[in-house]
């Protein structure tokens, strides 16, 4: 997911500090320093490997260190050294990253963006890796690990968090309203919803978070044509003015009429507002929202259901659920210390050592402790673990630099003038073969 | 860019013609006029013109960065063809390029020198609104973007409150979500800088006016609007070449602003500009470095016509005697 966070610039941690100070004075340091900007140069130590991380915001980077101090304990004197990186900076950079003198394993997305790169000789495989953690993971999730286009596996997954639509218990009680099974259903209770003096849909996608669209453009796209259609459309192999996808857009209008006002000027977080103070009734988003709650009694109220069927055919089979994880760089300094890492990342103790800093995602590890958590994500499990299939999210499923050049800008339009829906799609497939060539 | 080379090359040529009148330069003289003229002329090609060179070559090619130069595909114009037949922002993108920089030339950039003149009549506080007039040139773009975003927020921004527009299904405005609306209101922000850049850099140049040329003026009966017009401002003909030309580059680099304030997910419906775009193909993973060289190329060409036609007035005008 391409959340934007506001500009924090990648800081050292107390710990690379001291041990740059450590290193002495005058010369002795100036390894240590060239090892922060570029997270090369400690090569030959076969005790260290070098993990490149975009969890810059407080609670990863807190999450990720403790997973690394956890495996250095375990390994047998094997350390990883984090190299911290503004999570934005580091998706911008990623080109040049992978091109240059990356470290050993990284921190990076499943799906489209990781085969983009697989495919790109970028990356080493690690199908022994995958040897040892196979029998941690559903099939959704080593499906997802997977190169299709070699069959190789590439990603060690840690975490994901499904997309919903979220709602209020007790606002739904109070009113009597009742979980919409169809898209029929769904826009009824929207209208219902709208005559109670509520704001049907809770929406934001103002400020450049154009990004949200995506979300409930994925559901309707599933739930109309099927996940196969959708993953072909986005890995540009369907045509985007193909009737299907029309037939989509035309139930996205249905909607329309009922978003939240003001939901091109605001950003989620704010517009989610509405979803705290009871104001608005239903949202699509990911788990994330739970971060707009800070009164435990209003997040505990906090509940969810699956975008309703559009066609009975695909049901609501898909889920969109984004997961992160980890990547072998393709020249590694230290590839058997690096494998080393991937395996512990890829075990049920790292990952319940990642949450228990970082709630607000979901295990995907089979054997992860799921105990402490709360009925929202014992929920969010269930309903990631039965899914028939799982999508990653638009801009993770298909080229970034299309969905966000070509794609979201035409989706914004959309919003503000649905009635030129269909030369807006003509317009995307036009732009299309800038993106795909085959 | 070309003033440099033209003003470097001006400088050679003084020295030149002047050391035969006077006398021979020493090969000491030679050196350091070779290393001052030198210099800058190299930074200049390597910095400036090798650039824009390759970007112009890169114009004609499909890459997306990743491996050596052998995977670049050359393809002719067939960016410029996209840019100018397909893709849907790009018209849009010029179209507010120019709309920036029209409204910049009519509207901040007098307000500014209108603001410098009345300033520098003693007033009472003068310094105090100087001070604050001049605060938001200090304040980073970033900072600009959130403010406004908090005083065009539609529910409880300030402009909506003092307007009572803030009320869904009644009257409600939308300043930055709607594609109507957004560039101006973003013009208007933008103002809020250039005004005040304006007006610190007017009122140094009104610091250095002979005062008694207005007193002349107005002993022989000129209004204030035809002393202004008739004497101040031609007098101050190298300060209102410096704030043309701060005006033409502020409007021709806006970017930081729309990006605080629109983001980095795409464009904008209202608010494409040239900027943004070649920004959004090159930064980021997949990225189409040709066809953002070729938006690039464009936004030259554009830069070209103003700094070109500026040039050539100026050193047409001081080569008359």
């Amino acid at each position: 997911m391409a959340r934007p966070r506001p500009g924090q610039l990648p800081t050292l941690d107390r710990r690379s500090v001291l041990k740059v100070l450590l290193a002495g004075a005058g010369l002795a340091a100036a390894p240590g320093l060239v090892a922060c900007g570029s997270g090369g140069s400690s090569a030959s130590d076969p005790n260290t490997v070098s993990f490149g991380s975009n969890g810059s915001d407080a609670k990863p980077k807190q999450a990720y260190q403790a997973v690394l101090d956890a495996f250095a304990k375990q390994s047998g004197g094997l350390t990883a050294k984090a190299n911290v990186q503004d999570h934005q900076a580091f998706q911008q950079n990623i080109n040049s990253y992978l091109q240059g003198t990356p470290d050993d394993v990284l921190t990076w997305f499943a799906g489209y963006r990781m085969q983009f790169f697989a495919n790109k000789k970028l990356l080493s495989p690690i199908d022994d890796v995958w040897d040892k953690i196979g029998a941690n993971f559903p099939q959704a999730v080593k499906d997802l690990s997977k190169n299709p286009t070699d069959g190789h596996y590439y990603f060690v997954p840690i975490y994901n968090y499904p997309w919903g639509v979220f709602y209020r218990k007790s606002l739904f009680q109070e009113k009597g309203y009742t979980v919409p099974k169809t898209f029929d259903d769904f826009i009824n209770l929207a209208k219902k919803m709208q005559g109670d003096g509520l704001s049907p849909f809770v929406q934001g996608f103002g400020g450049g978070e154009s990004w949200m669209l995506l979300g409930t453009f994925d559901y309707l796209n599933m739930r109309t044509n099927g996940y196969q259609f959708h993953m072909d459309l986005m890995h540009g192999k369907e045509s985007w003015t193909d009737p299907k996808v029309k037939s989509a857009m035309d139930s996205w209008k249905r909607m329309l009429p009922y978003y939240q006002a003001g939901a091109s000027s605001k950003k989620w977080e704010d517009a989610s507002a509405a979803l705290v103070n009871k104001t608005g009734g239903m949202m699509v988003i990911g788990m994330f929202v739970g971060q707009s709650f800070t009164d435990k009694a209003a997040y505990d109220d906090l509940d969810f259901f699956a975008f309703p069927e559009i066609n009975s055919q695909y049901g609501t089979d898909a889920v969109e659920a984004p997961m992160d994880g980890f990547l072998l760089s393709k020249n590694p300094k230290n590839p058997d210390g690096a494998k080393k890492l991937l395996t512990y990342l890829g075990s049920a103790e790292a990952e319940d050592t990642y949450l228990s800093i970082d709630a607000s995602n979901l295990a995907v590890n089979e054997k992860a402790d799921t105990s402490k958590y709360g009925p929202l994500q014992q929920k969010a499990v269930k309903f990631v673990a039965d899914a028939k299939q799982l999508s990653q999210f638009g801009d993770r499923d298909s080229d970034p630099g299309f969905i966000q050049n070509v794609v979201e800008p035409a989706f914004a339009q959309f919003v503000q003038s649905p009635n030129t829906s269909d030369s807006l799609l003509t317009q995307i497939q036009s732009q299309k073969s800038q993106y795909f060539q085959s | 860019m070309t003033v440099i080379t033209d003003a470097a090359e001006n400088v050679a040529g003084a020295g030149v013609s002047s050391s035969r009148r006077v006398r021979r330069l020493t090969g000491r003289d030679k050196i350091v006029l070779g290393l001052m003229v030198g210099i800058p002329t190299l930074l200049h090609i390597v910095l400036v013109w090798v650039p824009t060179l390759v970007s112009l070559v890169l114009s004609f090619a499909r890459w997306d960065g990743i491996g050596g130069l052998a995977t670049i595909q050359w393809i002719g114009v067939q960016n410029y063809i996209t840019m100018f037949t397909v893709s849907p922002t790009f018209w849009p993108a010029v179209q507010h390029n120019v709309i920036w920089l029209v409204f910049f030339v009519l509207l901040p950039t007098p307000f500014g020198v209108f603001l410098a003149y009345q300033l520098d009549k003693s007033i009472r506080f003068t310094r105090f609104y100087q001070t604050a007039i001049f605060l938001p040139v200090v304040i980073s773009a970033a900072v600009t973007g959130f403010i406004w975003e908090t005083i065009y927020d539609p529910d409880n921004g300030l402009v909506n409150s003092i307007l009572g527009t803030n009320k869904p299904g009644a009257s409600y405005i939308e300043w930055l979500g709607d594609s109507h609306l957004n560039l101006w209101a973003v013009l208007i922000a933008a103002s809020w800088k250039q005004a005040a850049y304006i007006m610190i850099l007017y009122l140094a140049g009104l610091k250095g006016f002979d005062p008694s040329l207005r007193e002349a003026a107005a002993l022989d009966g000129a209004t204030e609007w035809q002393a202004f017009t008739r004497v101040t401002f031609p007098a101050l003909k190298p300060i209102n070449i410096i704030i043309l030309v701060v005006t033409i580059i502020e409007s021709l680099r806006a970017f930081d602003l729309v990006y605080v304030v629109a983001g980095s997910n795409g464009t904008k419906p209202g608010l494409e500009l040239l900027s943004i775009l070649i920004a959004n193909n090159i930064l980021g993973e997949s990225s189409l470095i040709g066809y953002g060289s070729a938006l690039a190329a464009v936004l030259l060409v554009i830069s070209l016509v103003p700094i070109l036609s500026y040039v050539f007035q100026t050193f047409r005008k001081e080569q008359q005697p």
